[in-house]
């Protein structure tokens, strides 16, 4: 917690924008927008910790997301939990699994690891639609709601300050972990992890420490969609939720905390806009989502602040 | 990377706190921006959100041109009240968590005076709990019974339920002296809804399910599944649960096993599509289904014959396409909001809501609709009817 | 007994073919430019697609599958012209989002240009199935391990006969190098990409009869070939082809012997079971990592 930290300014600036963004958004479907960006871009945050930052890709945290929002469901449902019990209890049991899956799984490199994780996050989702005495199978389950000591979030806006409240934590977290001797150690382990291997860091415990991270954050995050929704069903858990969430960071800006939340703000707002198209929409996503890429390889942040630089003039470096 | 983003990350968040408010103010009032119009030439907005694509859009589809078509000849006929009617649509693409978005955004954004929507029980299910905080009437178009038991106050649905078909189909057996069968399902939604529902009834339908499989989304062989079934001693019947392409797949594979059993297939499969895509593999296949399917064989005198081959005629020749029951529950969807709105004078929602359940003697396509606070479903097994696959077409049982 | 495990090797080997035939894709593309294409299921989409909407037009069979195997090929070299190509130095993670923004867009186009229907394609040589010893084999499905045995023998000629075919594989053992003794690495990529969507079209079009064709049957083809390269090994086609089979003989057993509900979560259990014991599949070259 250094607020000498070069972040800080960008901090700041996050939480300006989550502490004005109330004044712009006059319903609750405003609201709710803004709510799932605030979450999934909790989920980037950490997902971008793993493959901005150690250069590991996953192709399976929708299932984190979704093993979080179905321990929240159905603790609290079928055994009686307290919402916050709940999860936290979750977030152990993840927390744990990805601890135990981590070491084997992140022994395996590039694509080979792009399908460990596709796997892992497959068989979580089959688990979920077939177990339907506890999940409901595809058509879902209803999901109590949340109460944090005795305090139940009912409107929007309420549920507006959790969400982007939780994000400002997982953003200052990620920042945090980035400037410390682990966050060095991991950027090593991008460059080349046989070199850093030599130079005496123990890549293999810093790659299972990010995985751990970017796993929790997830299931948290999938903890509050599901109270938030009140109702959840598989599809959370879906490949496609995962390729969603790696495009988020992608196109943000890889191995840049604040491009990741750019990322998710992007992704969860455009295919609200493209509505308009109608039938042409899925053909106008893929054509966006292409181009955006093709043209801003680094993804939007870098691009963009490599023109604001340019045009300004102004250092890059401090 | 990442040390050397901070300046450039506080321009680039100046330039995203614009960014939302660009976002906040005009992208996402987009579609709301007429609000501020006077109320009487302002139209009657009737939302709807359907799984145009994705996992179920083989109900979506049809349903969305259903309503369409029933919308632009409402138009062409003086509208609602005197005021035109709009009809606004999103994509859910079968994903219950965008369902749930779009209804908020019908509700708040939109400002929508009724929503007939929701393909699928999990889409519908998703969005109930906002529909019963925000109070605006809701017709859904899926198929399961807890949508509507127990009663919601202002939760409707039009399609019989799953459980209406699965015991329709047991009936049958019965009838023909099957009670020893074995059922295939796919794993979506619909498939496990009626898995579950051929669970629990079978018992008091004195059913007994001896082999009990499940096949994968975008599966494209389930000789497998098929021949394990084959291969479980006593069996005297098939029944299959799912829809879209598998249902041809089934319909073949099933042939191609050389099994002569009694074959069943649900209202998954109550289209056209599903024989043209078995190829002559369909033959003999009983489906329980609306009337509308066999509408041409229905008796001149039948309640529903008027209002079916209207409907059909009217979506055969606009779409060139062959009809299915699942734009039906959209058509009907559509009567008994209009007509609710009609009754109420006005599109007061508690009017309109308490409108839609005196719904009485109403004709639908689906079937004859009598509404009560009791019932928000309103027809009974008696407007479902058990069809068979004949010469490449349906031909009506009993 | 017999005839059940028959009748799951022979459905397993049918499905497993499909996928090796789509594996071989991925294999192909990501020889020449380490690139994880996730547009092979689409190919295989427009391949069946295709043929379905040139027969409807009066098109007679053979020309419309010609006519589809061409059209998904121009798909193919437009993708890597103007998607690809300009993104050549981009990081592989990025190139395999560009390539899942095409799978969406040209799902997205076929759902506008033909419909969200599913069709079906007459077999090849009849709908009568053969009986070997109590299992039922369906012509359709010697069509296509027929197809693919020779598009293997094909293929093994292209690779060590012809000077083209050793070019791309010198080119994917070492790129620069392969620069330097001459070889046009940009028409490699370019080939690669012919390749495999040419492939991915005739899979789309030999399953139609059996899986019937919509516009999203790429979807799960396209994640089960990608499978079925990834547990051969990444970048030996071969490989692939032994992968598929693997992968759909795994499935047709685990959903006839332990559990249909979990068939493909075995499946991939398998696939990971592979992956721990050999992280780089069962065929793929070790990847030496340079400091």
């Amino acid at each position: 917690m250094n607020w000498r930290q070069p972040h800080t300014g960008g901090m700041v600036m996050l939480l300006a924008v989550m502490a004005v963004l109330p004044l712009f958004l006059d319903n609750s479907f405003q609201y709710e927008i803004a709510i799932k960006v605030a979450l999934n871009a909790a989920v980037c945050v950490g997902l971008n910790l793993l493959i901005g930052y150690t250069g590991q890709i996953s192709l399976g945290h929708a299932g984190f997301f979704a093993l979080g929002a179905y321990s929240s469901a159905i603790l609290t449902d079928r055994y009686g939990l307290p919402p916050m019990a709940a999860m936290l209890t979750g977030a152990l049991g993840v927390g744990l699994l990805s601890f135990i899956i981590a070491r084997p799984i992140l022994k395996l490199k590039g694509h080979y690891l792009a399908m460990g994780t596709l796997g892992m996050g497959v068989i979580i989702s089959i688990v979920l639609n077939q177990e339907a005495d506890f999940t409901g199978g595809p058509d879902g389950m209803s999901v109590a709601a949340l109460t944090i000591f005795g305090w139940e979030p009912v409107t929007e806006f309420q549920w507006y300050w959790i969400a982007v409240g939780f994000l400002a934590l997982c953003v200052w977290l990620s920042l945090n972990l980035i400037n410390s001797p682990v966050g060095r150690a991991l950027r090593a382990v991008h460059g080349s992890e046989i070199a850093a291997r030599t130079m005496g860091i123990d890549t293999t415990h810093y790659k299972v420490l990010v995985f751990v991270v970017s796993a929790v954050m997830a299931c948290l995050a999938g903890s509050l969609f599901a109270h938030y929704n009140g109702y959840i069903t598989p599809s959370k858990a879906d490949f496609f939720y995962s390729i969603e969430l790696v495009t988020m960071v992608v196109l943000g800006g890889m191995a840049s905390t604040f491009g990741a939340v750019i990322g998710a703000v992007v992704l969860t707002v455009v295919p609200q806009v493209l509505t308009v198209f109608e039938n042409y929409e899925m053909m106008v996503f893929g054509g966006v989502l292409m181009g955006m890429i093709i043209f801003m390889h680094k993804g939007l942040l870098p691009t963009l602040s490599e023109f604001i630089g340019k045009r300004f003039h102004e250092p890059d470096k401090r | 990377m990442g040390g050397d983003l901070n300046l450039g990350a506080i321009h680039m968040l100046k330039l995203l706190t614009k960014c939302a408010a660009i976002v906040a103010v005009g992208a996402l009032g987009f579609t709301g921006a007429l609000v501020s119009q006077a109320k009487a030439d302002e139209p009657i907005k009737i939302g709807t959100f359907l799984s145009v694509t994705g996992g179920a859009s083989f109900l979506g589809d049809p349903e969305l041109k259903t309503m369409q078509m029933f919308i632009e000849d409402l138009n062409a006929n003086g509208g609602l009240l005197g005021r035109k009617v709009e009809l606004i649509h999103y994509d859910s693409k079968t994903s219950s968590e965008e369902a749930g978005t779009f209804v908020k955004r019908l509700i708040f954004q939109d400002k929508v005076d009724i929503i007939v929507g929701g393909s699928t029980t999990g889409n519908t299910m998703a969005v109930i709990k906002q529909i019963q905080k925000n109070e605006i009437p809701f017709i859904s178009l899926a198929g399961a019974g807890v949508i509507i038991d127990p009663v919601k106050k202002w939760v409707f649905k039009t399609p019989h339920t799953d459980k209406v078909a699965v015991a329709k189909i047991f009936k049958d057996m019965k009838s023909r002296n099957l009670s020893k069968i074995g059922i295939l399902s796919g794993n979506g939604g619909f498939g496990k809804s009626c898995q579950k529902n051929a669970r629990a009834l079978a018992g008091s339908a004195g059913i007994e399910i001896l082999a009990d499989e499940t096949h994968g989304k975008g599966d494209t062989d389930m000789t497998p599944q098929i021949t394990s079934i084959k291969s479980t001693a006593g069996v005297q019947a098939f029944l299959y649960c799912g829809f879209g392409a598998p249902t041809s797949i089934v319909a073949k594979n099933f042939k191609q096993l050389g099994l002569t059993i009694p074959h069943y297939q649900t209202h998954g499969s109550a289209s056209m599509r599903f024989i043209k895509g078995a190829d002559g593999a369909a033959e003999g296949i009983r489906i329980p289904a609306a009337a509308l399917l066999v509408v041409d064989q229905l008796a001149d005198d039948h309640p529903q014959k008027a209002v079916a081959s209207a409907y059909k005629a009217a979506y055969e020749s606009r779409y060139n396409d062959s009809i299915s029951t699942f734009g039906g529950h959209a058509y009907d969807g559509l009567l008994i909001a209009t007509q609710a709105i009609e009754r109420a004078g006005s599109t007061d929602k508690e009017t309109v809501r308490a409108e839609i359940e005196k719904t009485n003697n109403l004709v639908g396509v689906d079937g004859i609709f009598t509404m009560s606070p009791n019932d928000h479903l309103g027809l009974n097994e008696g407007s479902f009817v058990m069809v068979v696959v004949k010469d490449g077409g349906w031909k009506l049982s009993q | 007994m017999l005839a059940e495990f028959l009748q799951y090797l022979i459905s397993g080997v049918t499905v497993g073919a499909i996928y090796g035939l789509v594996g071989i894709g991925f294999s192909i593309i990501y020889n020449s430019s380490q690139v994880i294409n996730f547009t092979q299921g689409e190919f295989v989409m427009i391949g069946g697609m295709a043929t379905v909407s040139l027969i409807s037009a009066g098109v007679p069979m053979p020309l419309a599958m010609l006519g589809a195997v061409a059209l998904a090929t121009i798909v193919g070299v437009a993708l890597e012209k103007f998607c690809i190509e300009p993104s050549r130095n981009a990081p592989v993670v990025t190139l395999i989002i560009i390539t899942i923004g095409a799978s969406i867009f040209l799902r997205g186009t076929a759902e506008v240009l033909w419909d969200r229907n599913f069709h079906s394609l007459v077999p090849i040589s009849g709908d009568n199935p053969i009986d070997i010893a109590g299992a039922k084999l369906l012509p359709q499905s010697i069509w296509i391990v027929g197809s693919l045995m020779v598009i293997v023998c094909g293929l093994w000629l292209f690779f060590n006969r012809t000077l083209l075919g050793k070019a791309m594989l010198a080119t994917s053992y070492n790129r620069l190098a392969a620069q330097l003794v001459g070889i046009e690495v940009r028409n490699i990529l370019l080939l690669s990409f012919v390749l495999s969507s040419t492939l991915g079209a005739v899979a789309g079009i030999l399953i139609a009869p059996i899986s019937m064709t919509y516009s999203t049957v790429g979807v799960m083809l396209g994640l089960k070939g990608f499978s079925a390269a990834i547990v051969g090994g990444l970048g030996n086609p071969m490989g692939a082809i032994l992968g598929g089979l693997i992968v759909g003989i795994a499935e047709a057993m685990t959903a006839g012997y332990i559990s249909s509900a979990y068939k493909d979560a075995v499946a991939f259990i398998i696939i990971l079971a592979v992956l721990f014991f050999m992280p780089n599949g069962l065929f793929g070259r070790k990847v030496v990592e340079k400091v």
